[in-house]
């Protein structure tokens, strides 16, 4: 050992080459910095299912705000020289057995499923997150209160109570609405109440504590954003399942009134006539299943995307 | 375990007061009494009937007589099947809606776990996409179309299986399909993705360096564990199935309990509607609570009661 040693001052100064090293160096980031929500586009992208989703969710609203206007016809106006006629260049779709052209109705008619389906999703939100919010971040005996009634109204059977009230109430939009949102929300408080309480024990919450933010800032500030992810996934499945319960419900003939066109409706009347004008159920079927599709698998992928598990 | 259920069933008939409540309140709240109709009736016999009917007293009478004869099994008179109680209604039609209903259980687990275990064992080949799409559509279609494409191509154009009514097995097979397609779909889903994390634990892997065979595996360390998800999974099975079949029963001329439930929806037969609805809630609050403790027997990592008494 010691025969191979060297002594520094042995070698040349001249073989030794200076390299630039600054001391902050070491921490640099040498990948670029992203946001978690990029790094959830990044993997949300990858999923081509989902992106395809996306693309036909765009088509439906697109179709949605401007199908109607793309014809002189309108969704209420009878003609009954042009009854059950098959799709063609006059009317696209056909028309239906009061000659009312297929066409525009089933875009009035995406309107009205797009509008059930968004305005319940917000509504549980808004409901959902005061609640689950309230009873995670207090805890003890309040959360105990709240979570308990909220579990005793989980408990009534959703389907059952929206027709109880369809029946007894008088049918229409806000009606359904509210019907179908007087249960939903708790599905959204649960999942609110529980990220809230594994996050309000994190030092992050502890810090803002300790340099004196108030109740308020906390949770809007720090818990609710970080409870984005759950409630988006819950919010894009929460919209198909509604779009579903309007299609069941005109089924039963609980549906909006006429001369409304909702896709339920449509495809309720359709189904009648399918074995002699099977266009009258095949386009609002098919629009209906479409929409499920492209909201079912945008959550799908949504929840891949924010899977920390799946992280590379 | 004991206390356990003893909890359940408290919270169980809290809900199940919640919903009878609600169905009172709805059935004062509806337009119309029960007997006004076209004719104005003399004042005297409007008196007998709401006499006869109950419909005199004070509202608190009337709620807790409705209570008590609710715990009697009593769900009241029918207002438009003219001497049928609803209690008639539910022992003629729910035999067949349970035959109906237990058929297309059994289809949508065997089906369900089927397809989601092949799907996990081919993991990104084309058994799995097949079956994910398979599963996409049933979540997708609703029900009715469903059961409309069925009787349409299967029924009328192939003639395989009769369009409607029933009488034989073979008259149960495409409603019972068409009942089970979107909880088959759940299922295969559920089924695939608990596979896919179950096979990625270590465990499989010790198993396989032990030379276990592939079916071995699959069969006693795989698929037992990640059945567990689809155990859970079956207390909203039921209220599904049950749901379903008020438009299944329909669109097949079925004489079920769901069948009953739509007319008396048309004809706005309260007293059938809210004698039902109860009727269903008792039914599927019961069938979730007997899931769950299912679930606990099963789950050894589930400790129902802890020792203290939870």
């Amino acid at each position: 050992m010691s025969k191979q040693h060297i002594n520094i001052d042995d070698i040349p100064i001249e073989s030794l080459e200076l390299v630039d090293v600054r001391a902050d160096d070491a921490e640099k980031i040498t990948r670029p910095s992203l946001s978690f929500w990029k790094d959830v586009w990044m993997r949300f992208r990858k999923n081509k299912l989902a992106l395809s989703g996306v693309v036909l969710l765009i088509l439906l609203l697109f179709m949605a705000i401007f199908g109607p206007m793309m014809t002189p016809y309108n969704y209420y106006e009878n003609n009954l020289e042009a009854v059950n006629e098959a799709p063609s260049a006059e009317h696209w779709f056909g028309t239906d057995n009061l000659g009312r052209d297929l066409f525009t109705r089933v875009w009035e008619g995406a309107r009205i499923s797009l509008f059930i389906g968004f305005s319940a999703a917000v509504i549980d939100l808004f409901i959902g997150v005061i609640w689950g919010g309230i009873a995670g971040f207090r805890g003890g005996r309040l959360d105990e209160i709240m979570m308990r009634a909220a579990d005793i109204l989980w408990a009534v059977p959703y389907l059952l109570l929206v027709i109880l009230l369809m029946v007894v109430l008088e049918p229409g939009l806000t009606t359904m609405i509210i019907a179908m949102t007087i249960t939903g929300w708790i599905n959204m408080a649960r999942i609110v109440r529980g990220q809230v309480l594994q996050l309000k024990n994190q030092e992050f919450v502890l810090a803002s504590q300790t340099l004196g933010a108030k109740t308020n800032r906390i949770m809007n500030k720090h818990l609710i954003p970080n409870t984005m992810g759950p409630i988006l996934i819950t919010m894009t499945l929460t919209i198909p399942n509604a779009i579903f319960t309007e299609a069941f419900l005109s089924y039963l003939g609980l549906g909006v009134p006429a001369p409304l066109a909702s896709w339920g409706t449509m495809a309720s009347e359709g189904l009648p006539a399918m074995r002699y004008f099977p266009w009258r159920l095949f386009f609002p079927a098919t629009f209906i299943s479409l929409t499920i599709f492209a909201f079912n698998v945008i959550g799908d992928g949504l929840r891949d995307a924010l899977d920390p598990k799946l992280r590379k | 375990m004991f206390i356990y259920i003893l909890k359940r069933l408290f919270f169980m008939i809290i809900s199940l007061l919640v919903i009878v409540t609600a169905t009172f309140g709805l059935m004062r709240a509806a337009p119309g009494g029960p007997f006004t109709g076209e004719k104005e009736l003399p004042p005297a016999i409007q008196a007998n009937l709401n006499a006869f009917y109950g419909l005199d007293q004070p509202w608190y009478k009337q709620y807790f007589d409705y209570l008590v004869s609710i715990a009697q099994w009593d769900f009241g008179p029918s207002f438009t099947y003219k001497g049928q109680t609803v209690n008639d209604l539910i022992n003629n039609g729910f035999p067949v809606s349970f035959y109906l209903g237990m058929e297309a259980i059994l289809v949508a687990v065997a089906v369900g776990i089927l397809l989601g275990t092949i799907a996990a064992l081919k993991h990104n080949e084309w058994q799995d996409y097949g079956a994910m799409i398979i599963a996409v559509l049933g979540i997708s279609v609703p029900s009715f179309i469903i059961a409309s494409v069925f009787q349409y191509f299967l029924a009328m154009k192939l003639g395989l299986f009769p369009v409607a009514r029933w009488d034989s097995f073979m008259h149960s097979v495409l409603p019972a399909l068409a009942l089970a397609t979107t909880p088959m779909a759940f299922i295969a889903r559920l089924t695939r993705s608990s596979m896919l994390e179950v096979l990625s634990n270590d465990y499989i892997r010790t198993a396989k360096s032990k030379g276990l065979s592939k079916n071995v595996i699959i069969l006693r360390h795989t698929i037992r564990n990640a059945l567990l998800p689809v155990v859970s999974y079956m207390g909203p099975l039921i209220s599904a199935i049950l749901t379903g079949s008020f438009i299944i029963e329909k669109i097949f001329g079925i004489p079920g309990l769901g069948m009953h439930f739509v007319t008396s929806i048309t004809n706005r037969d309260y007293t059938t509607i809210m004698g039902v609805t109860v009727f269903f809630s008792i039914l599927l609050l019961v069938s979730i609570l007997l899931v769950d403790i299912a679930y606990g027997l099963i789950d050894p990592r589930i400790q129902i009661a802890g020792k203290k008494g939870d």
